[in-house]
């Protein structure tokens, strides 16, 4: 499997962290990085990223299952998390959420018609001092209202238009 | 600082449950307490394998410490204190399995497991009956991922025994667990189904019935079953295989209960290769070619008719050609030397040989403790595989280095011809095409120079002259060597210790009077008989000799059958009382497990046959336990303890240490090449070994 040159050289310098023999730390990182450029995680990945760690497909299968922010199924241009967890659930995180669930239309882990934007309801994004909280790719947004939720996703949706 | 360091304690004192405890610094608290007859529950925990921690069933109280510990990860340390049954560990573990049971179906009526449910045993103890839960239960239906091996995952308590059973202990990796929390579920590596030993390790250390097999699934309950100890009749390595019978039928096969030199570890023909016995192609009946057509007869026309042909050739000086197989049992073989040298007044007398175990014999002449054991295979600290992928042609074999990797740390080297299993974990692994080998090993020489102790394992392609360089090779590296001469089936061993050889007599004695070998027999153009016991040599191949008047002992009509003017219905080795000596030439009993209609065990077709001839007399009792009585008085090497025996134990054989001074035809000695799922002719007609996706396989391949 190719990436794109980009994503090659990020592969490439996560991998090179780690001494031969222990590869397989590499296996989450890299599938963040690949994942980012196609928007989910394919079986030809998995593969391709089992064979550069050193483990077998069915060992980074697990990780894909394990962990929430790899996806399978292709997920938006921008995938969405709002976080309603303990705290961002005192500051608001569930009007948040609800709100956003209905103006998109979509719930969780769905995807708006013209793949421009995916949500995800989240268990802590690791902001609670900035409750509540809403992850847009890697870009954290803290001390969210609805206000300022519309406003972003106002510019996702401009941006694109 | 102190330039002396006090010696490291060889003993830790501890308290259990108000008891006095001691063991070796290291050992898991679990551990210790079972040997101290404490039973700690574990469902996760399972010796020899990694630890997992994931059950939560082991807590115990250890004083100073303040929450409950888990028994299976914590070593024993000098004047720990712990108790393992108070109320706090009673409410944590019933605990433990109210959540379990959230989930899991209290279907253990139908279960296949019910019976001997390790779940089943704790909520019985433990009494979480009843549940506080009150939300609908998570199901999934089950799947089917191979022939074999069928998953539940409602049933699955997660804790990833199969999985560290199957990259651990197999060496496979076909298992993993998927998803998270309550959700998670075992995988396997084909997406939807399995690519694998199918080995069915998983199955039997699954501790509910989430994992079951095909063959024993809804057929009946454990206690139903009778447990009949035997050994199974495939490759040589000779695993020890508890057979579940039922109504005079093999349901299943496995080894829970640890008896014999295989522990738990059984491949594909051991756990579901018993399946032959009950082809409904067997032959059920004696058979006379009359008019070039087989006819079922009577046992007493047909043994008359043989009888009589026998006596004729005998009396007009023809010759005969004895063939044996190497699943016969040594009763048998020893029985069928002696009838032929004895009763035909011949040495004609061979098997198809796998290995070059002779040539080794006389080449360790004055040698002492030269031969490895399958337990030497564990115990070594580093071996060497020579010419064979041992994974797949001797799998308990290589499952014994691959705990020795594991638990001792162990060295492992290979030279074969091309990639091997053992490559991933070896310390070196080099392929060499075949007549190379020795240029690997003098590449290996100063490596191996530097370790303490070697086991050689070598195939096939070590044979005569070979066999000599390699001991004198080794002898060079100075350090003590032991070996392990590579051979195909359950006696193949056997039939060379019983003297099934035209040049050397049981015990390896030198026969006086050589006679042919099956190669020189095949291609002799006035052969007058060929016998042929539990053998097939004309598959592929044939009988140059066009009068040759061919009788065939045989479960099934194969080639040499075809050929046959006779053919005798014979038992297969689940059918049959004896001994058989694996690879490693440790004697074991085999148990009749099923009775077959119309089938006779060769030990008797040869007595009834000697009692026809008159012979009966001079070669003695065709009962399997005078046989061997003989043997253990009579044969070199076979005067072994026999309460190890009687108990179904292993006992180690002790071969000849001295010159066996024959010419070893090397043309004759040729593995078969069986992979994981061929087992030579009694593969052909297991349904279950060539149902599986993987058969038949390739060596050096996977």
């Amino acid at each position: 499997m190719t990436f794109t040159p980009e994503t090659e050289q990020k592969l490439q310098a996560i991998w090179s962290r780690y001494p031969a023999g222990r590869k397989r730390s590499a296996v989450i990182p890299m599938l963040m990085y690949a994942q980012d450029e196609t928007g989910q995680v394919t079986q030809e990945m998995i593969a391709e990223v089992a064979k550069r760690c050193e483990v077998t497909p069915l060992q980074v299968e697990e990780v894909v299952g394990y962990y929430s922010m790899l996806n399978k199924q292709k997920m938006g241009k921008h995938h969405v998390q709002v976080c309603t967890n303990i705290a961002c659930l005192l500051m608001g995180g569930e009007e948040l959420w609800h709100h956003t669930t209905k103006r998109l239309g979509i719930g969780h882990k769905q995807v708006t018609a013209d793949g421009l934007i995916s949500l995800e309801e989240v268990e802590c994004a690791g902001a609670c001092s900035w409750a509540p909280c809403v992850v847009d790719g890697y870009e954290y947004h803290h001390h969210m209202t609805i206000e300022k939720l519309d406003q972003l996703l106002d510019s996702i949706e401009n941006k694109v238009q | 600082m102190s330039t002396s360091t006090a010696a490291p304690p060889t003993v830790v004192n501890f308290t259990v449950d108000g008891r006095q405890l001691s063991a070796p610094p290291g050992t898991l608290l679990i551990d210790a307490c079972k040997r101290a007859g404490i039973e700690i529950p574990a469902f996760c925990y399972y010796e020899g394998y990694s630890l997992q921690a994931a059950c939560r069933m082991c807590l115990v109280e250890v004083e100073k410490m303040p929450k409950l510990q888990t028994a299976c990860t914590l070593p024993v340390m000098e004047g720990m204190i712990v108790r393992s049954e108070t109320e706090q560990i009673h409410k944590a573990r019933k605990g433990t399995l109210e959540f379990l049971l959230t989930n899991h179906p209290l279907d253990c009526p139908v279960c296949d497991k019910g019976g001997e449910c390790e779940l089943q045993d704790m909520v019985f103890r433990y009494g979480a009956g009843e549940s506080r839960f009150t939300e609908i239960k998570n199901h999934e239906p089950e799947r089917q991922w191979s022939p074999v091996v069928f998953y539940d995952p409602a049933r699955c308590i997660l804790c990833y025994r199969c999985v560290r059973a199957c990259n651990e202990g197999m060496g496979v990796g076909a298992l993993g667990v998927t998803n998270r929390g309550v959700v998670s579920e075992i995988a396997p590596n084909m997406v939807d189904h399995l690519d694998c030993d199918e080995c069915g390790a998983c199955i039997d250390i699954c501790p509910v019935g989430a994992l079951t097999s095909n063959t024993y699934r809804y057929k009946t309950r454990p206690w139903e079953m009778q447990h009949v100890g035997t050994v199974c009749t495939h490759c040589s390595n000779g695993c020890k295989t508890t057979l579940g019978v039922r109504n005079d039928e093999i349901v299943r096969g496995n080894n829970r209960d640890r008896s014999g030199i295989n522990g738990e570890f059984l491949c594909v023909k051991g756990r579901y290769g018993f399946d032959v016995s009950t082809n409904e192609e067997r032959v059920t009946s004696p058979m006379i070619r009359i008019n070039g057509k087989l006819e079922a007869v009577s046992w007493s026309k047909a043994l008359g008719f043989v009888a009589e042909k026998f006596r004729s050739v005998s009396t007009a000086g023809g010759s005969f050609g004895v063939v044996a197989g190497p699943h016969l049992t040594n009763e048998e073989l020893f029985y069928l030397q002696k009838f032929t040298r004895a009763g035909l007044k011949t040495s004609n007398l061979d098997h198809a040989r796998s290995g070059d175990l002779v040539t080794l014999l006389d080449a360790l002449s004055g040698k002492t403790d030269a031969l490895a054991t399958s337990d030497d295979c564990y115990n070594t600290k580093a071996a060497l595989v020579i010419g064979s992928d041992l994974s797949q042609q001797h799998p308990f074999l290589a499952f014994q280095l691959r705990a020795d990797v594991r638990h001792h740390k162990a060295n492992i080297y290979t030279v074969t011809p091309g990639p091997v299993r053992e490559a991933k974990y070896s310390a070196q692994s080099i392929e060499v095409p075949v007549g190379g080998e020795f240029d690997a090993l003098r590449n290996l020489t100063e490596t191996l120079k530097g370790e303490q102790e070697l086991v050689i394992l070598f195939g096939d392609s070590i044979k005569g002259q070979r066999v000599r360089d390699l001991v004198e090779w080794a002898s060079g590296l100075g350090i003590p060597v032991k070996y392990v001469c590579l051979v195909d089936y359950s006696n193949s061993r056997g039939a060379m210790d019983m003297g099934v050889m035209p040049n050397l007599l049981p015990g390896y004695e030198v026969d006086p009077h050589p006679g042919m070998s099956l190669g020189q027999m095949l291609s002799h153009e006035t052969l007058d008989v060929l016998w042929v016991v539990g053998a097939n040599p004309l598959r592929g191949k044939t009988l140059a000799s066009k009068q040759a008047f061919v009788v065939t002992q045989t479960m099934f009509l194969e080639e040499t059958s075809e050929r046959a003017d006779v053919v005798f219905p014979s038992a297969s080795a689940y059918e049959k009382n004896g001994t058989v000596t694996n690879v490693t030439g440790q004697v074991q009993r085999l148990k009749a497990a099923v009775r077959t209609m119309g089938a006779k065990t060769d030990l008797e077709i040869c007595g009834l046959l000697a009692k026809e001839l008159g012979l009966a007399v001079e070669i003695g009792v065709w009962s399997h336990d005078v046989v061997f009585k003989e043997i253990h008085k009579s044969v070199r090497g076979y005067n072994v303890p026999l309460p190890i025996l009687i108990t179904g134990g292993a006992a180690a054989t002790n071969p000849v240490n001295g010159r066996v001074a024959v010419d070893v035809r090397i043309e004759d000695i040729q593995s078969a090449g069986d992979t994981l799922f061929t087992s030579g002719e009694l593969g052909r007609y297991s349904k279950l070994l060539t149902s599986v996706p993987e058969f038949p396989g390739a060596l050096y391949k996977r």
